[in-house]
């Protein structure tokens, strides 16, 4: 039986239900997104963290960022030698239809844990983007052209920092409210099945 | 005695600072009547911010074309056409060298006359700028998205193609014309047989959907010179009006014997007519021998292609295809206005300028109005066509463009002043003084349907002491006004390349936003293209060497070759992978007896060497690149002929 999600009686499952929709709203819009200032950028230089992929404004974005980098011996941003990108999509969409089932079971425990899961997971996502912004602006070529003692290039987690030349902002993106929404969405569900008992 | 003389040179005195003080007004005058501090403030464009409108001025003599802002005169680009450019290897590197090429080979310059902005409904649309190569007869299409020269064709049966381009107002056709006329074909004879022997020919060159262009036809006329043309718009949409000069026919000492007539012809082409002769199969086809050179932009390579015959139309055979009008002293420019209506013959030996009608002229042609005939060409009645006349007091009528509000503006260029006139009540409204002895000048879209307006810019032979002075060999010059009042008001003057001959400008905004960043790399088709590092190598053919070589910031692959021998041709395929607005990478060796390379991003360009003496011969990028640009070097060995030294390249393998 499909419970009726509109009736007043079932709103904590309609909520439960578009927790685990909003999770989807990740496969559409970056999570974060990195901007790089410098004058002779006078568009900037965007670069889109997405639970699966990493894009710029154009295909050529990222060769342009890895041409910029050698020059302090960064490592080369290769998405297809980063791990997350290819078991976080999955995680996400065991995530999304694991609530939708959920949704059904219409048990606040069920939605309560769900919710705990995706917190955590959330946290260690973050936890995960800060150790990889770390190795990359740590563990630099010994060969590098331009070597500052002292210097390391770690792009802030939110906020902006001057790396040499560069201003970079390191913000949330449209993705990170999709997954905000999931957790807003989880908690009224379970609220409310509170309220009713 | 002594106080006599003391009071003579006190007037002496008193006279030579009168005399200078007038002197001081006549130059405070030239630099514009309504303050410096005001000019100054319509011309400057503060920095980071943009021009109102591109203008594309002819090099002239150089052969090329420049591309200036307006109102601030600021020079963003040279556009290589007719001439080699060793800047940007124009005509020096292996892809554009078939760009110069004619039915008499590779021609390293031209003349550039009139630059003609591509049109739709007869208002400038910004997708291509053609321009004519006078000398060795040529048209040129330069792509406005990448401010490249796409195509040039040769014009047969021609010589000196000075009446050209001048757009029809759908892009139908880019015409030409025979300056001077020559035997048609082309054969030894007396060059005292002029009358019997020589002609001239109108072409008309096809303007297909992607812009490339084809000789639709030609019309064998009588020899005289075909000096300057204008299409029909609106309500003469449809037919093309030259002006003539020596209709005397002289062969020598012109400027006493094309001047002795006291009326030369504009002739009238009804270009329609002439498409449905050839649709009735009226043209006759003749062999002919021009190239026709084309650039890729996706192979970033030009190809030459030499077409061998061509369609004829004779007019005895074609009743109603041309029409000649008696206008008076040798007519320079025709000008048409924006309603198609008017037709302004600037007689360049006269005072005043004769107005044709067109619709008059369509009755006289009904009404089978004519005082003569010429090779089976109808000379119209005079007073049948003529409309009226502006009586300016200046001498030497060169050129007349119009700012969409009813007036018109024409060039003198021996009295050196442009007057303003209005339409239809020809009466003179104002005048300005240009320094010195203006040729064309050019509004906005002042040629077209819809004139932008605003501005006139008056272009200048001569210049003598407006700018500091840089030997016997002066710059020529522009002249801004503001046209936008009842009065002109000179802005600017700004020092051009070669001689700005004819001008056009369009609003930016039309342009810049087509404007090509850099080339996409995997749109790159070129047949030495490599796509990485990895594919880097060096190809021995006999003594034929391709280096297939990258670039990015700050290196190249490969930057150690070996194995190159003296009597190799070593041929460099520079590939650059950058992908980044702004990015090219320059390249040269010692010793190449050429140019630099000059790379876009996404480009892949070949220099030639040819190693004369063995040795280790350093190579560099040209064009300062980034913060590693002086790095950017590397090494070819050249060995003896009979060597085996092997062939090797690499790039960063370091010593242990």
């Amino acid at each position: 039986m499909i419970p009726n999600l509109f009736s007043k009686n079932n709103r904590s499952q309609l909520f439960m239900f578009l927790a685990a929709l909003m999770l989807l709203g990740l496969f559409l819009f970056p999570l974060w997104k990195i901007r790089l200032e410098a004058p002779q950028y006078p568009n900037g230089v965007n670069m889109y963290i997405w639970i699966n992929q990493i894009t710029g404004d154009s295909p050529s974005t990222l060769q342009n960022i890895n041409i910029l980098n050698h020059y302090i011996g960064m490592q080369y941003i290769k998405p297809d030698s980063i791990p997350e990108l290819k078991y976080f999509p999955i995680v996400v969409i065991i995530m999304s239809l694991l609530g939708i089932v959920i949704a059904f079971s219409k048990k606040r425990k069920l939605f309560i844990t769900w919710g705990v899961i995706l917190l955590i997971l959330g946290i260690l996502g973050i936890y995960d983007f800060y150790l990889w912004e770390y190795d990359y602006g740590h563990n630099l070529s010994p060969n590098a052209p331009i070597k500052i003692p002292g210097m390391v290039y770690q792009p802030p987690l939110i906020g902006s920092k001057m790396l040499l030349n560069f201003n970079a902002i390191s913000l949330p993106h449209i993705g990170s409210l999709f997954l905000g929404l999931a957790m807003v969405f989880n908690f009224l569900s379970f609220t409310l099945l509170w309220k009713k008992k | 005695m002594e106080k006599s003389r003391f009071k003579w040179l006190a007037y002496l005195f008193i006279i030579g600072f009168i005399f200078s003080a007038c002197g001081d007004n006549s130059k405070q005058q030239s630099k514009g009547a309504f303050g410096d501090q005001d000019a100054a403030s319509q011309v400057y464009v503060s920095p980071g911010e943009y021009d109102e409108f591109y203008a594309f001025m002819s090099g002239g003599f150089s052969g090329q074309v420049s591309v200036y802002g307006l109102p601030s005169g600021r020079l963003f680009k040279v556009i290589p056409v007719f001439s080699v450019d060793a800047e940007k290897a124009y005509g020096f590197n292996e892809e554009t060298k078939p760009m110069l090429n004619t039915s008499f080979g590779f021609i390293p310059w031209d003349d550039s006359h009139h630059p003609e902005l591509s049109q739709t409904n007869g208002v400038p649309d910004g997708r291509w700028l053609f321009i004519n190569g006078n000398n060795t007869p040529r048209i040129a299409r330069i792509d406005l998205t990448t401010f490249e020269t796409a195509e040039i064709i040769e014009i047969p049966n021609c010589g000196g193609n000075h009446s050209s381009p001048f757009i029809t107002e759908n892009s139908e056709y880019v015409v030409a014309g025979t300056r001077f006329s020559v035997p048609i074909p082309q054969k030894d004879v007396s060059i005292k047989s002029y009358k019997e022997n020589f002609k001239g020919s109108l072409s008309y060159i096809k303007i297909a959907d992607d812009g490339e262009m084809s000789v639709a036809f030609q019309i064998l006329v009588p020899g005289y010179d075909y000096d300057l043309a204008h299409s029909g718009k609106g309500k003469s949409h449809g037919w093309t009006f030259f002006t003539t000069y020596n209709t005397e026919e002289s062969n020598t000492l012109l400027e006493i014997g094309a001047s002795q007539r006291d009326k030369d012809y504009i002739a009238a082409v009804n270009w329609k007519k002439a498409e449905e002769y050839i649709a009735a199969g009226k043209a006759k086809t003749m062999p002919a021998n021009y190239a026709h050179n084309t650039y890729d932009e996706h192979s970033h390579m030009a190809k030459s292609e030499m077409l061998k015959e061509v369609k004829v139309l004779i007019p005895q055979e074609c009743p109603g295809l041309i029409y000649y009008l008696p206008t008076p002293k040798s007519p320079h420019g025709v000008d048409v206005d924006p309603s198609g209506e008017y037709i302004v013959g600037n007689g360049k030996l006269s005072s005043d300028l004769t107005v044709h009608s067109f619709s008059k002229m369509l009755k006289a042609i009904e009404n089978d109005d004519f005082d003569d005939e010429v090779d089976g060409i109808p000379v119209i009645n005079f007073e049948s066509v003529v409309a009226g006349s502006v009586k300016s007091t200046g001498l030497g009528p060169l050129h007349t463009e119009f700012d969409g509000k009813g007036n018109a503006y024409t060039t003198f260029f021996i009295s050196s002043e442009v007057i303003k006139w209005k339409i239809g009540t020809w009466e003179v409204l104002d005048r300005v003084p240009s320094y010195y002895s203006v040729g064309h000048l050019m509004i906005p879209g002042g040629d077209s349907k819809a004139p932008f307006g605003k501005y006139l810019v008056s272009l200048n032979k001569i210049t003598k002491d407006r700018f500091l002075p840089t030997g016997p060999e002066l710059t020529q010059s522009a002249q801004l006004f503001d046209i936008s009042g009842d009065k002109m008001k000179l802005l600017l003057d700004f020092p051009t390349i070669g001689e700005p001959h004819y001008a056009q400008a369009i609003p930016a905004d039309i342009i810049m936003k087509n404007s090509v960043k850099y080339y996409k790399l995997d749109e790159n088709k070129h047949p030495h293209k490599i796509s990485s590092e990895d594919e880097a190598k060096v190809v021995r053919d006999g003594n034929i060497v391709r280096v297939y070589m990258t670039s990015i910031r700050s290196h190249f692959a490969p930057d150690n070759i070996e194995g190159i021998k003296v009597g190799d041709k070593v041929y460099f395929h520079l590939t650059n992978l950058e992908q980044d607005w702004d990015v090219p990478h320059g390249f040269s060796v010692m010793g190449a007896r050429t140019s630099e390379i000059l790379v876009m991003p996404g480009q892949t360009e070949t220099l030639v060497w040819e190693p004369q003496f063995p040795g280790v011969y350093p190579f560099y990028c040209t064009d300062f690149c980034s913060a590693l640009h002086q790095e950017m070097q590397g090494y070819a060995r050249v060995s003896p002929k009979n060597s085996n030294v092997e062939l090797k390249w690499s790039v960063g393998e370091f010593d242990e």
